[in-house]
């Protein structure tokens, strides 16, 4: 169990620290920045305390903030996915869900890949619709959303490709 | 009564996540206004010493640039003292005293920020070297921002490409002002809005800080006009002001501090 909640502070801090100080001054053609802490809500092991699981969300993103001088707008949209998430699962992976087995590293890919779309790209629909906070340049939203989405996914899968432990 | 508190126990999840979300809108409506009271700031010792501790091994790899840019700043400014005839051959400066009304502070950038829509950076001085909000930041070539919030050793600068701040900006060869806002689509042209009809305008002339507001004195260099059109109203100009600073590569920057600021603040708040 502390060896759980050790592994799991570890990556907090260390996705933080990535984004924050990398991820974030990346810039690609103007303003694509990728938004890959979001694997700490996807990863995060599923049991049923969900209230705990909502307030680390919700300290991940405002941690973010902190660094980013962003007000709120990532702890919004990490606790709105941790909201979510088992809705998606259930979605995501039916039976295994409901029976309370599933084991992340043993997962479907394609299912894992539908996963962590769904989730990257609501996360940054709402990110960037507080960030920009207009309606009237809905399309951009859209755009940035399109585009970091990508760039997002494709991180997560390719860490959790490299992370993830054959054992 | 047992119905309403088995009501929440039911739905404390959800209770849990609106009150979560309307903290985040709390905040992220407070970050869209200008100057009110916020926690969430990167100038606290946390965020502010990681930054700096970072920014200490970055910084090394831009030395050579950041170099060039003083020597050309240095190189501006010994032509104007060597070249003005007897008036300032004797530059005896005592350190102890204070010409003028503007007190300079050297600061650094930690954390430099220009691809969001409320741009916000970070410096390496605070409370303690006297720092305060509504200070004025420049860099060697032109203007940068303005100090929002201080803490000991960091302060956060809100930049001009900021939709929250407006500056006073006039052109350099009349009087006629406006104020410069940034319409958020390119780093390195702001937009200089409420510019009269019937002002001369062309393409290539330069912008300066009008000194209007007490934060920049008059003169400081902006940036030179890209172009310009007139509003719907067809009464005033929107200019495209390209900057003179490179706002992406910034690191030395100085602090303006009007030190007759809280008289004019008194002399204002009275009328």
């Amino acid at each position: 169990m502390n060896n759980v909640i050790f592994s799991f502070s570890l990556r907090f801090i260390v996705l933080v620290l990535v984004q924050v100080l990398i991820l974030n001054h990346i810039n690609f053609l103007g303003n694509i920045n990728p938004y890959p802490y979001v694997i700490f809500i996807c990863l995060f092991p599923i049991n049923n305390n969900r209230l705990l699981f909502l307030l680390i969300s919700f300290l991940l993103g405002l941690t973010v903030d902190l660094f980013s001088d962003s007000g709120g707008v990532h702890a919004a949209a990490s606790v709105t996915i941790a909201f979510i998430r088992p809705v998606v699962l259930k979605f995501c992976f039916g039976s295994v869900y409901e029976h309370q087995t599933i084991k992340f590293k043993n997962v479907d890919f394609g299912a894992k890949i539908i996963y962590f779309t769904i989730l990257v790209l609501i996360h940054h629909i709402i990110l960037f619709s507080l960030e920009i906070f207009n309606i009237s340049r809905i399309l951009l939203v859209l755009q940035k959303t399109l585009f970091s989405g990508i760039f997002t996914i494709l991180l997560c899968i390719v860490s959790s490709i490299i992370f993830s432990r054959k054992t | 009564m047992q119905q309403i508190i088995n009501f929440f126990l039911r739905n404390k999840t959800f209770l849990l996540y609106l009150f979560l979300m309307f903290l985040a809108i709390v905040f992220t409506i407070q970050s869209h206004s200008y100057h009110r009271s916020r926690f969430i700031n990167s100038a606290n010792f946390l965020t502010g010493g990681i930054y700096n501790s970072v920014n200490n091994v970055q910084s090394f790899f831009n030395l050579r640039h950041q170099n060039d840019l003083l020597q050309e700043e240095n190189n501006y400014l010994k032509s104007i003292l060597y070249n003005s005839e007897g008036k300032l051959q004797d530059v005896f400066i005592d350190s102890t005293q204070f010409y003028g009304n503007y007190r300079f502070t050297p600061a650094r950038i930690i954390k430099n920020s220009y691809a969001l829509n409320n741009n916000v950076l970070t410096l390496n001085k605070g409370k303690k070297d006297s720092i305060k909000q509504d200070f004025g930041v420049i860099t060697s070539k032109g203007i940068l921002g303005i100090v929002d919030k201080t803490s000991n050793k960091y302060a956060t600068v809100l930049s001009i490409l900021n939709t929250n701040v407006k500056i006073s900006a006039q052109l350099k060869n009349t009087n006629h002002f406006g104020s410069l806002v940034w319409n958020t689509e390119s780093p390195n042209m702001v937009q200089l809005t409420e510019i009269q009809k019937i002002a001369p305008l062309k393409k290539g002339d330069t912008i300066i800080t009008s000194g209007r507001s007490i934060i920049f004195p008059k003169g400081i260099r902006i940036g030179t006009i890209e172009s310009f059109e007139l509003d719907a109203a067809e009464n005033f100009y929107t200019i495209n002001v390209k900057l003179f600073n490179d706002m992406t590569n910034i690191e030395h920057v100085y602090v303006i501090e009007n030190t007759d600021r809280d008289e004019i603040n008194t002399l204002l708040n009275n009328e």
